[in-house]
């Protein structure tokens, strides 16, 4: 039974971070935009739901969209500061955005300074009480929908627009789009889907604390996208699921973790820089393969 | 009082200038963001404190470091960065970031988890008056960091190693068709900022005594922090970012009092700086 349940609160984890990695996906992915505080969103919407159930009293179901909402405004306005800048500047201000976050969290008693905070309940759904199994459904048919939300947007013309965004952005622009508006509109996506990760995860651990969120965690998230294939619908699928079971099935070499994760990630990038999904790799998908011979075949054209 | 802060602001960004130069001279020539310069840093004080612990001389424990770290810096842009050269931005800085990872804990395996002292006693004099008060240590400090700043200028504005630099930093492939040998000038300058990374880290340790294996964290994004705020790939920008920033730590402690822990504060005036001047304090516009 204490297994079985281990096994529950690893599975949702994992949920957790699919939606986490998709959202940066959606930013880094898709619209090329580096994002190394993601974490703070995914705080940003776990403090809103804690915070909207146990002080204002709301049930689980209301501050679920709420916290999504809250997420998606401060990451507009976080978006429009940063990104008036481009590539490098924009990932270091994006790591500030995570510190800063972070440190309010724990400076304002408000936020429960480093105690966190607690007694966060499960929802209730038919006067029922979710425990962790019954929430882990209602956590795999979220990350059903988000799924479902992603492959539409990687099929829609927004998604289009914000691909080329990633491609050239003097093209897009030559092509009369919108650059820095296709951009904000993917960095609130990409946030507000952290927001839902957030919800989900307070409700889930009912007890969270500013350290959940700090900017180590961003690095995982970022590394998952990467580590699967980075505008590739199932990438951060398989980088979450992969990363997120790792430290489960790497618990042998408890005292060489680190060492073999750092090591990993090294490796990874410097044989299959573009991700396990990504373009050149055997798992790619068809058109991925398609397009990588294609582009082999010009450069040996000349 | 703020005469005092105005002078251990002054200590304090001198530290963070010289961790930050590694950056920037990296960052000018490759567009590397280099975060794994901070693990650098931790194996410099590690250095200086196998070195001095028996020896009881900091002069060879900071030159040991130097040399320790420079290698060390070579074996990174041969073996992690020089194979991706062409790659997205991302690529490097996730590797960057992994050996980073990989190079803290090794330091834990190796040194064990606990802080290590670093008792570094110095015969030169202090400084005091009734406004402010330094020690011999605060002054070598301040001294070494402008000496290695000086040495530094003088190298890029007064020979042909800076002159190659300047034009690599300027267009890589241009400068290799004029028959620089760009590979070279990195390699010059993972050496030389490695150099510097490890003289940080012995006069860190020395001044706090304590070196642990996490000592690098925080430095290593907030040195991120300073090259940004100095404008990408500027040197005297890197100077006057990183004393700024020890100023204002130190002042806001004075005036605000404990509004935020102080290493969210590089990053909140980062961000405001960036909404005035989106390219650096020196930066040119891209």
């Amino acid at each position: 039974m204490i297994s079985s349940l281990y096994l529950v609160t690893v599975v949702t984890m994992t949920c957790i971070y699919i939606i986490l990695a998709s959202g940066l996906n959606i930013i880094t992915g898709y619209a090329g935009q580096p994002n190394l505080g993601h974490a703070a969103f995914f705080g940003i919407g776990a403090y809103a739901s804690a915070l909207l159930t146990t002080k204002a009293g709301l049930s689980f179901w209301a501050a679920l969209p709420l916290a999504i909402l809250i997420t998606a405004v401060v990451g507009l306005a976080l978006g429009v500061i940063s990104l008036r800048v481009r590539d490098d500047f924009l990932a270091i201000t994006t790591i500030g955005v995570n510190f800063v976050v972070v440190s309010v969290f724990l400076y304002f008693t408000f936020f429960g300074r480093a105690l966190g905070l607690g007694g966060i309940p499960r929802p209730t759904l038919f006067g029922y009480n979710l425990q962790k199994p019954q929430y882990l459904v209602l956590v795999l048919a979220v990350v059903a929908l988000v799924m479902a939300l992603c492959w539409v947007f990687s099929r829609s013309r927004l998604g289009l627009m914000v691909t080329a965004v990633r491609e050239d952005e003097i093209a897009a622009r030559c092509l009369g789009l919108d650059v820095t508006r296709l951009k904000i509109i993917a960095f609130v996506l990409g946030t507000s889907l952290a927001g839902l990760a957030g919800s989900l995860y307070a409700h889930f651990m009912t007890f969270i604390s500013p350290y959940d969120f700090a900017f180590p965690v961003s690095i995982t998230i970022m590394c998952m996208v990467v580590l699967g294939g980075a505008g590739t619908l199932w990438g951060p699928v398989v980088g979450a699921v992969v990363l997120a079971s790792a430290p489960e099935l790497l618990r042998f070499i408890q005292d060489y973790r680190m060492l073999v994760y750092g090591s990993l990630l090294v490796l990874l990038m410097l044989f299959q820089p573009s991700g396990l999904l990504g373009m050149g790799s055997a798992f790619a998908g068809r058109e991925l393969r398609l397009a990588a011979r294609a582009r082999g075949r010009v450069n040996q054209g000349g | 009082m703020v005469v005092q802060q105005i002078a251990n602001g002054v200590v304090l960004g001198s530290l963070y200038a010289l961790v930050a130069l590694g950056l920037t001279l990296v960052y000018g020539v490759l567009r590397i963001l280099h975060v794994a310069h901070a693990g650098v840093f931790v194996l410099g004080a590690y250095v200086g404190v196998l070195v001095y612990l028996p020896t009881g001389s900091l002069a060879l424990a900071i030159v040991s470091a130097a040399v320790v770290c420079s290698l060390a810096g070579l074996i990174m842009y041969r073996f992690l960065y020089r194979p991706v050269l062409g790659r997205p931005p991302l690529v490097p800085l996730i590797i960057s970031i992994g050996a980073f990872m990989f190079l803290e804990d090794l330091y834990r395996l190796v040194m064990g988890p606990y802080i290590k002292s670093l008792p570094v006693t110095i015969r030169a004099a202090g400084f005091e008056t009734a406004a402010v008060r330094l020690t011999g240590y605060q002054l070598f400090i301040v001294a070494a960091a402008a000496g290695l700043l000086l040495g530094l200028w003088w190298l890029m504005r007064g020979t042909r190693l800076g002159l190659a630099w300047r034009a690599s930093a300027q267009d890589l492939e241009t400068a290799a068709a004029h028959g620089i040998n760009t590979d070279v000038i990195i390699g010059v300058c993972f050496v030389i900022g490695s150099a510097i990374a490890a003289v940080a880290g012995v006069m860190v340790g020395g001044y706090y005594n304590q070196v642990y294996p996490s000592m690098g964290s925080v430095p290593a994004y907030k040195a991120l922090a300073v090259i940004v705020l100095g404008g990408m790939g500027s040197v005297p920008g890197t100077v006057i970012a990183g004393l700024a920033l020890g100023l204002a730590e130190t002042l806001t402690m004075v005036w605000v009092g404990t509004f935020l822990p102080r290493d969210a504060i590089a990053f909140l005036v980062l961000i405001l700086m960036l909404l005035v001047k989106p390219t650096g304090l020196l930066g040119r516009a891209s």
